[in-house]
């Protein structure tokens, strides 16, 4: 007979809780089975008679559980009282449930526990210090009253909640006791929780704990703090909770990992897990060699798990994350850039960008006629395609989708008045997207373009109302994009700097200086078109003030010359 | 809402008089099976397949609605213990494309069953699948109170021609075509059910890129713990009720999901597309394959160098198409 106990609450799959109950006894671990009253009494008894074969395990009184109610630590309570008077060489009772599985081998627990006679395992935390509670009732559960069912009469279980907290009724907690919460697998010392359940005050404490909500993971963590010399607040049950509080299933898959827990037991077990079952449950002889313990991985994992589940990844949208407006945790995957006006300004602008910084820059994505990828391709990750159609089918979820497919490569495009507008909105509510824009810089293949001046006129004065339009609308508090706005004449004056700061801003590798600075177009009689456009009526403000004057005053010479910044 | 589901129960018992039992073996379906229910037209050389394909993701029992086929379906069915079988020569069209019939075998059968609704052509990969049965997924999802699984449909084609490479019987159609593209999907919310509505993918490239809208739904839920009351609107588009279409997480996180991958682009696409057409037993007068038949006939290629080689349902998930949320 060892000194180690079993309490195992039952539920479903007994057979495999019948296979792990002979696996502890097999080590001369005595087993006290509680069945859940729920499980009906035809398979029950099936259930003792083919158990019935093995001395050490028994069964104790059966009460009815519920996740979140009182039955739970009732059943443990009469598990343990019936282990605790019938077996009086066990020192340490390790409460496991039906679907938790031994990692090590039963005697490696044993040897461990003999070690340590007077410790008890139960993970045990103010409730003060620890953000483990799911629904936002924390200490609340100690002071609040739970008589409906959490899971059947959610309704009910939320409105009485509620009023309480509205006639501020609060519940006086025992005196002497610090409410405490933790893992409701624990291995309490004989003496420890012979205290508790002889103690004179039980039946005031668990009429108190009988209205605590998930009184399992406060009763035993609770009063042993009064009773225990030597607490060590851990669980040796390895047990990982979902967001929403529901243990994490292990799965075949996992055996690796679990390999590598430092714990003796883990749940929950999926009860069809069979090369779990098959691997762990084998006696000394032939248990596998175990890997160095890890459990920081088996944290990432679940941890990883959880924040999938309720961050997500920022700047997907898929069938089954489709954030609202406002909760998209980021609209888009990765930064990018917008440039608006550069590539009228300067001469083949998107090769030197792309020359300078790496990135793939695109023409003019949203172009009334097709999309325009970098390179002149037709399509680009993901397969999306140059089709306009398509593209504005739905402007955002092209962009998103964009950014998305190139994760890890910075991507930038060309905007301009003449594109698809709808963009905008987006644009303006992403925080990933670098807008820089030089406004009337439209007008400038106008100038150049041969077109007659009547056509010329009513084009730039539509340009212009878009624009103007569209920085109005970027300007609003609202706008969490990146966004700098130049006037024409105001980067005309000095280029360099702000082009610095935006490849810079785009580049890591671009520490260095740039070595060749893009070519401006040439601009002289750009004053005088202008001027003929304001003689016509209509008035070009965006680009701020050109003199009429042959050239415009930053360019001394005629401005073939790169500027050269070192 | 309520009224429109009433009606969808009222219509597939109005039309369940167009099924003929064939081959009932459903005494044999135990309280926790996961089944199958599917619709087949003509797809006997596509069957031996699937079934294995199903078999060994833990389905246990499967009833198909066999639909007038003359290729010998119904009698290669008729031959599996856990295969129960019905049979229509009735119009598609007037069972609204078959939801009447598939609702009416769930309600019959299914209550209290996860089901797979599926077509012939369709593979479902779920997180995990290649470690785990189908029966871990449903009793995770009973775990964490969840009655139905988003799968969306992702068309695969092969590298050249659809028809360079012929498919055998009993071959895994994804040798053949197991490209697919991972990036041109959009989303819309449908309002009146909830669903969500997804578009894209390359029929939508090559058949729709003039007419977007009219480019065919991809979202699909397929796998549902079926109740008696509940009922498929249009496909495994949509439920009612219309809770059940809340598969997607609304605050930015992730829910799981799986992926169907669509086998519809292989050699025996073109001939089924003029069939079909012919048939004009399909949805909008059949507009979606009267696209297909006419561009079908200048023989495009759906690859691209920007397709994506299948791998398994990491990658997929990866790309984002698919998604483990919260299961681990």
């Amino acid at each position: 007979m060892s000194a180690v106990g079993v309490v195992m609450l039952v539920h479903t799959a007994l057979e495999r809780a019948e296979q792990v109950a002979r696996h502890w006894t097999a080590s001369g671990c005595p087993v006290v089975i509680h069945v859940d009253r729920n499980v009906p009494k035809i398979i029950n008894d099936a259930f003792v008679r083919s158990c019935a074969s093995d001395p050490l395990i028994t069964f104790s009184q059966r009460h009815r559980c519920e996740w979140g109610g009182w039955g739970i630590v009732a059943a443990s309570q009469s598990a343990s009282e019936q282990l605790l008077e019938n077996y009086p060489d066990v020192r340490h009772v390790y409460l496991a449930s039906g679907s938790c599985l031994p990692l090590r081998p039963v005697r490696e627990l044993i040897d461990y526990l003999d070690a340590r006679p007077h410790t008890d395992f139960i993970e045990s935390a103010a409730t003060a210090d620890v953000p483990w509670t799911v629904g936002g009732l924390d200490h609340e559960r100690f002071t609040l009253r739970f008589p409906f069912s959490w899971k059947r009469q959610r309704k009910l279980f939320d409105a009485y909640v509620r009023l309480q907290r509205r006639l501020r009724v609060r519940r006086r907690i025992p005196e002497g006791l610090v409410p405490h919460m933790g893992s409701q697998w624990w291995c309490l010392t004989r003496q420890t929780l012979s205290a508790i359940l002889q103690d004179p005050r039980r039946k005031t404490y668990d009429r108190y704990f009988r209205r605590v909500w998930i009184p399992d993971e406060s009763y035993y963590q609770t009063l042993a703090r009064l009773y225990s010399a030597n607490i060590e607040s851990r669980s040796l049950t390895l047990s990982k909770f979902d967001y929403q509080g529901k243990p994490h299933v292990f799965y075949d898959d996992h055996l690796q990992l679990l390999r590598r827990s430092d714990c003796f037991v883990a749940r929950k077990i999926w009860p069809r897990a069979d090369r779990l079952y098959q691997a762990f449950m084998t006696d000394e002889a032939h248990a596998m060699k175990r890997a160095e313990p890890n459990p920081g991985k088996i944290d990432r994992v679940f941890g990883k798990a959880v924040e999938r589940r309720t961050r997500g990844r920022p700047g997907l949208c898929m069938q089954s994350r489709f954030p609202r407006k406002g909760h998209e945790n980021g609209l888009t995957a990765q930064p990018y850039s917008v440039f608006q006006g550069f590539s009228d300004l300067f001469e083949d602008f998107e090769r030197w960008l792309n020359k300078t910084t790496g990135a793939r820059v695109h023409g003019h994505l949203f172009g009334p006629d097709r999309v325009a990828f970098a390179g002149g391709d037709t399509m680009i990750n993901g397969v999306l395609t140059d089709s306009a159609g398509l593209r504005d089918y739905d402007p955002a979820a092209f962009l998103t989708n964009l950014i998305w497919n190139t994760r890890g490569e910075r991507q930038c495009f060309q905007f301009g008045p003449a594109d698809n507008q709808k963009i905008n909105d987006m644009l303006a509510r992403d925080s990933n997207a670098r807008i820089s824009i030089i406004t009337g810089a439209w007008a400038v293949p106008l100038f150049r373009s041969n077109r007659s001046f009547g056509d010329l006129r009513k084009e730039a004065a539509h340009l212009q109302r878009i624009e103007s339009k569209q920085i109005d609308f970027l300007r609003t508090e609202k706008t969490k994009a990146r966004l700098q706005i130049w006037s024409m004449a105001e980067f005309v004056e000095s280029p360099m700097e702000p082009i610095q700061a935006l490849i810079d801003e785009i580049g890591p590798a671009s520490a260095r200086h740039l070595s060749e600075a893009p070519t401006m177009v040439d601009l002289t009689g750009f004053g005088q078109f202008l001027q003929n456009l304001k003689n016509q009526g209509m008035h070009p403000y965006l680009m701020g003030d050109f003199p009429v004057e042959k050239q415009p005053p930053a360019q001394s010479k005629p401005a073939r010359k790169p500027y050269l910044v070192r | 809402m309520r009224l429109r589901r009433k009606r969808r129960i009222i219509r597939c018992l109005r039309r369940s008089k167009d099924l003929v039992s064939v081959r009932n073996n459903t005494a044999a379906i135990k309280p926790n099976d996961v089944l199958l229910v599917s619709t087949v037209r003509n797809e006997k050389i596509r069957l031996p397949y699937f079934l294995r394909y199903y078999r060994d993701l833990g389905i246990d029992h499967f009833l198909f609605i066999d639909n007038d086929s003359d290729d010998g379906t119904l009698e290669f069915l008729g031959s599996h213990p856990d295969v129960s079988v019905w049979y229509s020569n009735k119009s598609y069209k007037r069972a609204t494309y078959g939801v009447d019939w598939t609702n009416y075998l769930l309600r019959t059968y299914a209550h209290g069953h996860w089901t797979l609704t599926i077509d012939p052509d369709e593979f479902l990969v779920y997180p995990f699948c290649d470690s785990r049965p189908v029966q871990a997924l449903t009793d995770w999802l009973d775990n964490i109170g969840v009655r139905s699984f988003s799968s969306m449909l992702v068309d695969v084609y092969p590298k050249g021609r659809i028809d360079e490479t012929p498919y055998r019987e009993g071959q895994n159609p994804l040798e053949i075509a197991n490209w697919f593209d991972s990036g041109n999907y959009t989303i819309s919310k449908n309002h009146a059910y909830g669903n969500l509505w997804i578009q894209g993918g390359p029929r939508c490239r090559m058949f729709f890129s003039d007419n977007p809208k009219k480019a065919p739904a991809l979202n699909k839920i397929p796998l549902v713990r079926w109740d008696r009351r509940y009922a498929y609107v249009s496909s495994t588009h949509a439920l009612l009720p219309r809770g059940l279409n809340q598969v997607y997480d609304e605050t930015g996180g992730e829910k799981a999901s799986g992926v169907l991958l669509h086998t519809k682009l292989i050699d025996t696409f073109s001939a089924k597309a003029e069939e079909e057409l012919a048939r004009n037993q399909h949805y909008a007068a059949s507009s979606e394959y009267k696209a297909y038949a006419q561009k079908l006939r200048e023989q495009p290629v759906f690859w691209s160098k920007w397709s994506e080689k299948y791998i398994n349902w990491r990658q997929l998930e990866i790309l984002g198409l698919m998604s483990k949320g919260n299961w681990a």
